[in-house]
């Protein structure tokens, strides 16, 4: 998309709009650290360098999507969560939430957020947390309806601060859904759940998406981003490095990992053609076990045949998201350092 | 890029009045405060334990052309306003921004001024209980009163007169953090208590805190309370008011200035 808005202006115009949120030319910087778009100065000095456009970021999320915002720490992603929720002002650029400013209340009244460092407050039990958020919102969710989605029913008497981690962070889920908000921001959901509490947690998840939410997450669970996530946007030292769905980013690495037993040793392996990384373990009788990351399995195959080297136990598999994240974030530290 | 095509307008956001996310906000705020019962009970005995220990031996005499009993009464309703003022709303404020749930609530609809708001009322909730535990404790072991027409007008003064030291225990909490700030604020409300005849009657004082008393808060803000009840006044109410308000710009510069310095430090 090229639509080109000049001026605030433009985002005034009362239009029917597909993007839950737009992000335009966006930058943060706090003292001394660019956060988010610009230039990376971590440590380096502008003129070393050379390269780079001082453009901020540029993001489109449309409605009814579930977006995950991918990368590794300080590559932004709260940051840009934090500009999204109106906690924060950009240093440069705009951030439009549903068509108005995340800073105002009649926009926040839209939103829900689980933040990544949910704080409760000791004294008050899971219902009565409940029903404070719930009044703060013109369209609650049921109280009773909210306990059962986050399967936190039994827990309803409970002091919220004697939780369990994984049921807080259940709670904090069922604090950012009870003002039934149209858009969802959910950073670092998961990150200290059980395998029961995820389970709970992604079924939430879908009744959400199921009401047509618009989600926004970030994780560091790369399976579950490659499992929910209708997009994904890559970041990178405060820069998007890689945006779309979890198959044209994996696409978009052409990498393979290509796994068999044989005689080769490292010295015939490095000779193969197009090869990224090759490690060797031993196995019995003098054979050894080659695990190989290339860029065109095929060509590096044909190579392997060539040799008339015995194969046992062929494996070739396609890049999974981590290894496309792996490879994405290494390449862009490559451009900047 | 591919654009999925709805054409429907957002539906017409409304918010809820003010006045009902005040009400969830300030029941959130009593309900919490009254489960609080470590920091609760201790504010509420320690008036009551200093009025027995101090006033009571010396009901007997006068202060201020006034009789001692209830001269007293209102030097220890004082001392519990400008506590709660200092602990309950200025220090617990600071440590609610500290533990991030006030920087949780901005992100709904709730607006940090209806917040404020139900945390100085449920103070002033807090306040006013401590005195009427106090009032009641002196009546009936002391046979201490005050009849309700300047009684009305004590209360009426003294809970106006709360604003510098609350801004004082932001000012520190802010400053020093949740941890440091309750001993330094109480290092600093004692001594006030004594020097400004809040704790010991300035006549008894020695002669450098008489000196030093007209030039400190809480003297004035006794002033207000004794005054109320027919003490034979020192100065005139505007100026008690005035130095009061002189106090809070003071502070709340150093609120502001506290804040500026830890919102920069946090961002770097």
């Amino acid at each position: 998309m090229t639509a080109t808005l000049s001026g605030a202006k433009g985002f005034k115009a009362a239009r029917p709009s597909d993007e839950a949120i737009v992000v335009r030319g966006v930058s943060k910087r706090y003292g001394q650290v660019q956060a988010l778009g610009g230039l990376s100065m971590g440590g380096l000095n502008a003129g070393d360098l050379g390269v780079g456009s001082p453009d901020g970021v540029n993001l489109e999320l449309r409605r009814g999507e579930l977006t995950a915002l991918l990368g590794p720490n300080g590559a932004g992603k709260s940051t840009l969560i934090g500009l999204m929720l109106g906690l924060e002002s950009p240093s440069s650029g705009n951030v439009r939430v549903l068509g108005g400013d995340p800073r105002l209340p009649q926009t926040r009244t839209r939103l829900g957020a689980l933040p990544q460092d949910l704080s409760l407050p000791a004294g008050m039990s899971v219902r009565e947390l409940l029903t404070l958020y719930a009044a703060l919102y013109p369209r609650p969710l049921a109280v009773n309806a909210v306990l059962e989605l986050c399967d936190l029913t039994s827990q309803a008497r409970q002091r919220a601060s004697t939780l369990s981690g994984g049921q807080a962070r259940r709670l904090g889920f069922g604090m950012s859904v009870i003002g039934d908000p149209e858009l969802l921001f959910l950073d670092e959901p998961t990150a200290a759940m059980d395998v029961q509490s995820r389970q709970v947690f992604w079924a939430g998840v879908g009744a959400m998406q199921a009401r047509g939410k618009t989600i926004v997450l970030t994780t560091h669970y790369l399976e579950e981003a490659e499992r929910v996530a209708d997009r994904v946007v890559l970041l990178s030292a405060g820069r998007v490095i890689a945006d779309g769905t979890p198959q044209q980013i994996k696409a978009g690495v052409k990498g393979a990992t290509v796994r068999f037993v044989s005689r080769l040793d490292l010295t015939a392996l490095r000779a193969l053609p197009d090869l990224l990384e090759a490690t060797l373990t031993p196995e019995e009788g003098g054979c050894k076990r080659a695990t190989l990351r290339t860029r065109e399995p095929e060509r590096l195959l044909a190579a392997v045949f060539a040799t008339g080297a015995e194969l046992s136990e062929l494996e070739v598999s396609r890049a999974t998201l981590e290894e496309a994240f792996l490879n994405l974030t290494a390449s862009s530290r490559e451009m900047t350092a | 890029m591919t654009q999925i095509q709805t054409t429907t307008l957002p539906a017409q956001a409304t918010r809820v009045p003010a006045l009902r996310m005040f009400t969830a906000l300030l029941r959130a705020e009593l309900t919490r405060l009254l489960r609080n019962r470590a920091f609760l009970v201790p504010s509420l005995l320690l008036p009551i334990m200093f009025f027995a220990l101090f006033a009571l031996p010396n009901v007997q005499g006068k202060l201020g052309g006034i009789s001692a009993g209830p001269y007293m009464l209102v030097s220890y309703a004082a001392y519990s306003l400008v506590s709660t003022a200092l602990f309950a709303f200025g220090v617990a404020t600071a440590a609610e921004r500290a533990s991030g749930w006030m920087r949780q609530l901005r992100i709904t609809p709730a607006s940090p001024l209806s917040y404020f708001a139900a945390r100085i009322m449920a103070s002033l909730f807090m306040g006013l209980g401590s005195v009427l535990l106090l009032l009641l404790f002196a009546r009936v072991v002391g046979g201490v009163s005050i009849a309700a027409g300047p009684l009305a007008l004590v209360l009426l003064r003294l809970l106006l007169g709360m604003v510098p030291f609350a801004l004082l225990g932001l000012a520190l909490g802010l400053a020093l953090g949740p941890a440091g700030a309750a001993p330094t604020a109480n290092l600093i409300n004692i001594p006030l208590m004594f020097a400004s005849g809040i704790f010991f009657p300035l006549d008894v004082a020695p002669k450098f805190i008489q000196t030093l008393a007209p030039y400190l808060p809480a003297y004035h803000y006794g002033q207000l309370g004794w005054t109320a009840i027919g003490a034979a006044p020192a100065g005139s109410q505007a100026m008690h008011w005035l130095v009061l308000a002189g106090y809070s710009a003071l502070f709340l510069t150093l609120c502001l200035w506290a804040y500026r310095r830890d919102e920069a430090r946090r961002g770097g």
